[in-house]
């Protein structure tokens, strides 16, 4: 129904000038297109020569469900915008909120919600390289990297119960500690997955056709992407050494040690290094929060009813997808009287038209693949 | 537990200019938050920022109360005016008080990689009123200017392609807006589309 | 009378043959999976019978009860007749091929010529299915199959000249007879990588399954079959990949012939290096990613086009000089 009102711009001017371009739909049901979107591709030959996005197909109205509901209520809304991600979007609603609060978040909180994003920063990465290569044609690596997401599903299941929206983290901590057994998993997974990740590369990085299908396409300069607003590991692809968990750093990230990877070129390949080095990154990071973890408490003293002071906050973390960010309006009540997601995904997607046009009808799916996008919060 | 906090080298540093953010946080202890980046704006345009507000004196809550009329202006200024370099459109948005007198309020979250820092501008506007466009100088306002227009209702002066992105095309009104109800059937003004019938 | 009893006994081979080869080709499908799978960590088709063993009959039936969906705009005799197209000569083929000293439909002496020949007529059938569906998937899937099959012939055709100066026939029992000593694969290497390159390309296998890329054209040419008409083009590229595999045999690996110091029948060491082939086809599938359309020409044009030209050249040279 969306689908036939939303007559776009380029069918319209396409019937009216009775081109002789080829326009397609690609999508919402299309394979490559990694959910509900809906791609209108205006072709010469093969060539795009524009293109428009139809999105919308996933709206659910959060913002405004958020605004309705109290402080808390809201934490498992967030878990369904990345799902690929859902720790991490959890992570993003409990920071921004306890912002408003002088709170003193135990340390062991802070490290395992460390630990946690980053496992869910690596689940989020395999879905990408496995969706992404695919995509390409390469259909090995698909089956390979869900191994290791499973694993980290599993994990989170240890943890809290859900594996998907797991609803991890609560207002001023946990909800009660993690069980040992997650710990040891942890850590079991952190041993074995270095050497995954060393399979992946196998198939791809020298591969001399993943090289020819991702090197010079979808090229975006630093310049370009922060004119776009391009953000996370598109942005580092570009060369822009800029990372949340550095620049502002927020949970147990001020007191872990690792490298932000960037790329030179801003290419399709650069984009796929530095997701790489990102999981590589990510299991250090794990590592260490399981050799520092602290004992004691894992929430603060919160009181009964969450009501924060008069007056707006903006607060940003990291997401696998890149600045996930959430501007909430306190009135004083238990409900915000305003929330706003900062969707990394709506916003990087914006830059797919840039990115596109030029190039040919099978590069437009590797850049789709390459922007990672999830349309859960491209929607919201 | 850890005693100290792990050195930023400049290998692992994501943001340039650790000691140099340390001294503005510093200052920023007698001047409120933003006064440096008052004055960058206040340089050009003399009295375009109306107010000046933070939470709790946060560096990175700053926020200003520009003129609707001066926004591309000053925002075209903080995006290339070497002590602010805001290259980076955060976030824009709107939120709606139906009470105030001027109901709406267009927010722009500005980031700054060189300084590390952000900034939020706020206009403030009458029901109706048209917002002059920003995709000019960031593209990325471009989606975001949008979606405010589809969930708002907010038009935008001069948007190279100001159409409805999250709800259909035909979509009666703006949910965003805080008397849309949350429940029954009446309140959304919502047309059936006219199917295409196949090859029509 | 003699006449009447050489039909019936060609009659009966040919119902043979092709009943065989439908079953292999179900059976080639099964194995796919199979071996895709276990290359991805899986198990591949499980339920039906013994490890699946009888999944191919079951797709078989699923396939034959299908709801047959002609859509509303396509040009319909058009699309029904792409199938046919497309299996037809996949099948004819078969008619020259030797599958050991004695078991063949026919011996001719152009076999070589008419393999060709008669395999490149698959290409109509899959421009046919694509312009028929009236979808433009299939469309963008039936002009990159045609440009891709085309130019790809040239390079197939070139790349067996080598073989067939050495061995001076086209008849394809002579070749084998040919190598009695030494297989071909070693006189002409080159020959050999431009003639399998060309083979994947033809069959529209990975790396070169551009035509029916599932990741952006959906499935190209045949995205709008549906039950025995998409079974056909199914049947129809497994049934070529056996096609082109018993030329790679016939023309580089001594055919039916195997080393004599292992005595196996003809027919034994035909389906060994049958096997062989195969299992490379699948492994590349399970390995590779995709190319682009355009380095795909490029790659033929630029890089694979000179080389066999000059192992054309070089073969002639060295023939005059020392035979």
């Amino acid at each position: 129904m969306v689908g036939v009102a939303n007559v776009s711009r380029i069918e319209q001017q396409s019937t009216l000038h009775g081109t002789e371009e080829l326009v397609i739909n690609m999508g919402p049901q299309h394979p490559s297109t990694h959910g509900v979107l809906r791609v209108i591709l205006k072709l010469d030959g093969e060539t795009v020569n524009d293109l428009d996005c139809d999105i919308g197909y996933l709206h659910r109205g959060t913002e405004k469900i958020g605004e309705n509901i109290n402080y808390t209520m809201f934490i498992p809304y967030t878990d369904r915008l990345d799902y690929i991600a859902a720790p991490s979007n959890n992570l993003a609603w409990v920071t921004a909120v306890e912002k408003f609060f002088d709170w003193e978040i135990p340390m062991r909180a802070q490290y395992i919600r460390s630990m946690v994003g980053e496992l869910s920063r690596i689940a989020s990465h395999l879905l990408w390289l496995a969706t992404h290569a695919l995509d390409i044609g390469a259909m090995t690596v698909f089956l390979w990297c869900f191994r290791e997401r499973e694993m980290v599903l599993d994990l989170f299941e240890t943890a809290f119960g859900g594996r998907l929206t797991v609803n991890a983290f609560r207002l001023g901590g946990l909800h009660e500690d993690v069980p040992d057994k997650f710990l040891q998993l942890t850590q079991e997974f952190a041993d074995i997955f270095p050497s995954r990740v060393d399979d992946y590369e196998t198939l791809l990085t020298n591969n001399r056709i993943w090289l020819q299908r991702t090197r010079d396409v979808g090229i975006i300069s630093a310049e370009d992407a922060m004119d776009l607003g391009l953000t996370g590991p598109i942005i580092r692809g570009s060369g822009v050494k800029w990372d949340l968990r550095r620049a502002k750093p927020y949970a147990a990230y001020p007191y872990l040690d690792f490298v932000v990877p960037i790329g030179e070129n801003g290419d399709i390949y650069d984009r796929y290094l530095v997701r790489i080095e990102e999981l590589r990154q990510s299991i250090y990071i794990i590592q260490q929060c399981l050799e520092q973890l602290p004992g004691g408490p894992v929430s603060c003293k919160t009181p009964r009813t969450i009501k924060p002071p008069e007056g707006e906050i903006y607060h940003s973390i990291e997401n696998p997808k890149g600045e996930f960010g959430f501007y909430i309006v306190s009135d004083g009540t238990t409900t915000p009287y305003r929330v706003r997601i900062r969707p990394p995904s709506f916003i990087n997607l914006g830059g797919l038209k840039k990115l596109c046009v030029g190039q040919l009808v099978a590069d437009v799916v590797a850049i789709i693949g390459s922007i990672d996008i999830v349309l859960g919060e491209c929607d919201r | 537990m850890p005693d100290e906090v792990v050195e930023n080298s400049e290998e692992t540093n994501g943001a340039p200019d650790s000691e140099e953010s340390a001294e503005e946080i510093a200052e920023a202890v007698k001047t409120p938050p933003g006064e440096d980046l008052k004055e960058v704006v206040e340089s050009a345009f003399p009295g375009a920022v109306l107010e000046q507000s933070a939470y709790e004196d946060d560096e990175d809550e700053a926020t200003f109360v520009l003129d609707v009329d001066s926004i591309v202006a000053v925002c075209t200024h903080l995006r290339d005016h070497g002590d602010a370099l805001f290259k980076l459109l955060t976030d824009l948005t709107a939120a709606h008080y139906p009470e105030a007198e001027d109901p709406f309020e267009m927010l722009y979250h500005l980031y700054s990689f060189e300084h590390n820092r952000r900034l939020r501008l706020k206009v403030r506007i009458k029901e109706g009123r048209a917002v002059p466009t920003v995709s000019g100088v960031w593209t990325s306002a471009d989606w975001m200017e949008r979606e405010v227009y589809d969930l708002f209702g907010i038009e935008f002066e001069g948007h190279p392609d100001l159409r409805r992105i999250l709800l259909p095309d035909n979509w009666g009104s703006h949910p965003m807006r805080k008397d849309y109800p949350l429940e029954g059937r009446g309140e959304r003004i919502y047309t059936k589309p006219k199917r295409k019938e196949i090859g029509e | 009378m003699d006449m009447a009893l050489e039909v019936a006994v060609a009659a009966i081979k040919i119902f043979i043959v092709v009943n065989v080869v439908q079953l292999v080709v179900a059976y080639m499908i099964y194995v796919e999976r199979k071996v895709i799978a276990h290359a991805q960590l899986r198990l591949g088709p499980m339920r039906v019978g013994w490890h699946g063993l009888l999944q191919p009959i079951a797709d078989g039936l699923k396939l034959f009860l299908k709801e047959d969906i002609v859509p509303d705009k396509a040009d319909r005799i058009v699309f029904v007749l792409a199938p046919v197209m497309v299996l037809v000569p996949a099948l004819v083929v078969y008619a020259v091929l030797p599958f050991s000293a004695t078991f063949y439909i026919t011996q001719i002496n152009i076999g070589l010529f008419f393999v060709l020949a008669i395999s490149s007529l698959g290409v109509f059938g899959v421009v046919m299915a694509g312009w028929a569906s009236n979808s433009k998937y299939s469309l963008l899937g039936a002009l990159r199959s045609a440009a891709q099959m085309l130019s790809y012939e040239i390079f197939l055709g070139f790349s067996v000249i080598g073989p067939l100066m050495l061995a001076g026939s086209l008849n394809l029992q002579e070749i084998v007879h040919a190598q009695r000593d030494v297989w071909f694969v070693f006189y002409q290497p080159v020959a050999f990588i431009v003639f399998f390159v060309a083979a994947l390309a033809e069959t529209n296998r990975a790396p070169f399954d551009l035509p029916e890329a599932e990741t952006e054209l959906v499935a190209g040419f045949h995205t709008e079959y549906s039950g025995m008409k998409f079974a056909f083009f199914f049947l129809a590229e497994y049934a070529s990949m056996m096609v082109i595999s018993t030329i790679g045999i016939v023309l580089f690996f001594g055919g039916w012939e195997g080393p004599d110091f292992i005595p196996l029948p003809g027919f034994v060491w035909y389906c060994l290096k049958l096997g062989a082939f195969m299992f490379v086809f699948i492994w590349l599938r399970a390995t590779l990613p995709r190319y682009r359309y355009d380095q795909l020409m490029r790659v033929g044009w630029k890089f694979m086009f000179p080389l066999v030209m000059l192992n054309i050249f070089l073969t002639g040279f060295l023939k005059y000089l020392f035979l």
